[in-house]
């Protein structure tokens, strides 16, 4: 974070930089991983583990899709190198559901008030919701609407997604 | 996004050397800022040196009564800390105010503070800006220049500082501590972001090699009368138009100190302390409001399409203030102005 100026210039060329193990352990098991250090957490998921679930929207932190948890917390996986998060403890969309295949109380919930259309969003609504009420700060639907700012869903399902949510959280 | 080197330090002093050892490294911590922008080819480092397990993740009481906040307090973590919400509320409800709960999550304390601006040229590498490329011009001159600044900018660079939680530091005057290669330093809030004159590719005045270790909080919390009044293009997840901290401390309806700062409007969050100074020793009323923002938005200029900012910004200081008054400070959730 230091301020260097000319930040475009690279002071010397990069042979080529090598790749790092890095350890994960997403949705409870345990995975080693080679990766170039540029390898974002979201890529890392789909594209070296195929967990799929987790969508790339916008890849820029704007749109919430690639929302997962993180040591039991949201964040947007588009803007975490796997590198820096060596060890940690990643759930995801498919790590949500009961062995057995019985959906989450959110799951369950997204599908009985027909909190989406197209589908994209979803994954990451869902774990945020899971980070939401982990958090245990929104207690109102104003609450709720405003930590849930970070999820965009294009197909404007925000009243059912909300009724879900406030039907886990025991609102309704 | 570009290829870069990765390594991890394990002590402020390491960071501070591997950076000094490697030209075009830089510091990385929460990354939410830093890796969008790698993304986008405006940054381009050829190293990143990641400082986000050194142990600066403590919030913890000084001598004079005041808060030391480790540079790697997540965001959420800070405005969410028992001490921040009972002695603080003004800096929690800023960053409250900032980004969503999941990039809050990841944004460190001392990240906030040196985020980049959004101006959209600054993010766009087919067009000429000051900021990113020295010596090019700037595009928002002329351009599209909505969210830009009216006070304090220069014909180089017309950008904002984009914090929220920034506008209420600067309101409650901390301090922010750095450790460079000629070891620790403190600067004064007001210190810590330039403007940017011949020279917006600075938006700090940290030297190389430096980074933010901690920031630290004065006794003085203002809880009883604050408000943070943010105004923006939607309701929530936007950066300000213009933004307000007000702090007030009363004696009745007697004003004994005040605080005011801007967001939105600048290349740093604005601070005046003649506006400040304007309010002591004056009663709690419109009318003091009013000098109070006349003061503050001295010499403020608009461009194309940003001349309503000053307008907006001089209303949002009257409402801030009368909120803070009323010790009835604006809730982040409620979209409605009180």
């Amino acid at each position: 974070m230091a301020q260097t100026s000319g930040t475009r210039a690279r002071a010397q060329p990069i042979p080529t930089p090598g790749k790092f193990f890095v350890t994960l352990t997403v949705n409870g098991i345990e995975t080693r991983l080679e990766l170039a250090p540029w390898t974002t957490l979201l890529d890392a998921l789909r594209d070296h583990l195929n967990l799929t679930g987790t969508k790339k929207g916008c890849d820029h932190g704007q749109c919430g899709a690639c929302t997962v948890l993180l040591d039991g917390r949201r964040i947007n996986s588009c803007l975490a190198l796997a590198v820096m998060k060596d060890g940690a403890r990643i759930t995801t969309i498919e790590g949500l559901a009961a062995q057995d295949g019985r959906l989450h109380p959110l799951q369950q919930a997204f599908i009985e008030h027909d909190a989406f259309q197209c589908g994209y969003c979803t994954p990451g609504q869902i774990c945020s919701a899971f980070g939401l009420i982990t958090e245990g700060r929104a207690k109102t639907a104003d609450e709720i609407r405003e930590l849930m700012s970070g999820n965009i869903c294009r197909c404007g399902a925000y009243p059912n997604i909300l009724a879900a949510i406030e039907q886990v959280m025991g609102r309704t | 996004m570009i290829n870069f080197d990765y390594v991890r330090a394990r002590d402020v002093a390491e960071a501070v050397r591997l950076s000094a050892a490697a030209p075009g490294a830089r510091f990385i911590a929460g990354g939410t800022n830093l890796i969008d922008l790698m993304k986008v080819d405006v940054e381009r480092p050829a190293r990143l040196i990641d400082i986000s397990r050194l142990p600066l993740t403590s919030v913890e009481e000084t001598p004079s009564g005041g808060l030391r906040i480790g540079a790697l307090v997540p965001n959420s973590d800070l405005a969410w800390h028992p001490l921040i919400e009972r002695r603080y509320p003004l800096l929690a409800s800023a960053i409250l105010a900032g980004a969503s709960a999941q990039l809050r999550n990841m944004a460190s304390t001392g990240g906030n503070l040196l985020q980049r601006t959004r101006c959209y040229y600054f993010y766009d590498s087919a067009t000429p800006c000051n900021k990113r490329a020295p010596g090019s011009g700037c595009s928002a001159l002329t351009g599209l220049n909505r969210i830009h600044a009216i006070l304090g900018a220069s014909e180089a660079c017309i950008a904002t500082h984009p914090s929220d939680m920034c506008v209420a530091l600067a309101a409650l005057a901390a301090e922010v501590h750095v450790a460079g290669l000629d070891g620790e330093r403190t600067l004064a809030f007001t210190d810590f972001h330039r403007l940017p004159g011949t020279t917006p590719e600075r938006d700090t005045n940290l030297e190389p090699h430096e980074m933010v270790t901690a920031i630290e909080l004065p006794a003085r919390g203002f809880a009883a009368n604050h408000s943070y009044l943010k105004i923006r293009d939607r309701a929530s997840y936007a950066f300000a138009l213009v933004s307000v901290a007000a702090a007030l401390e009363l004696d009745g309806q007697a004003i004994k100190e005040a605080r005011l700062a801007l967001g939105g409007v600048a290349h740093r969050p604005w601070r005046d302390p003649a506006a400040e100074k304007a309010l002591r020793g004056r009663p709690a009323t419109e009318a003091s409001f009013a000098e109070a923002a006349d003061l503050l938005l001295h010499g403020a200029k608009g461009y194309a399409h940003n001349a309503f900012k000053i307008d907006l910004a001089r209303r949002a200081i009257l409402r801030a203030l009368s909120q803070a008054a009323r010790g009835a400070p604006q809730p982040q959730w409620q979209k409605k102005i009180l």
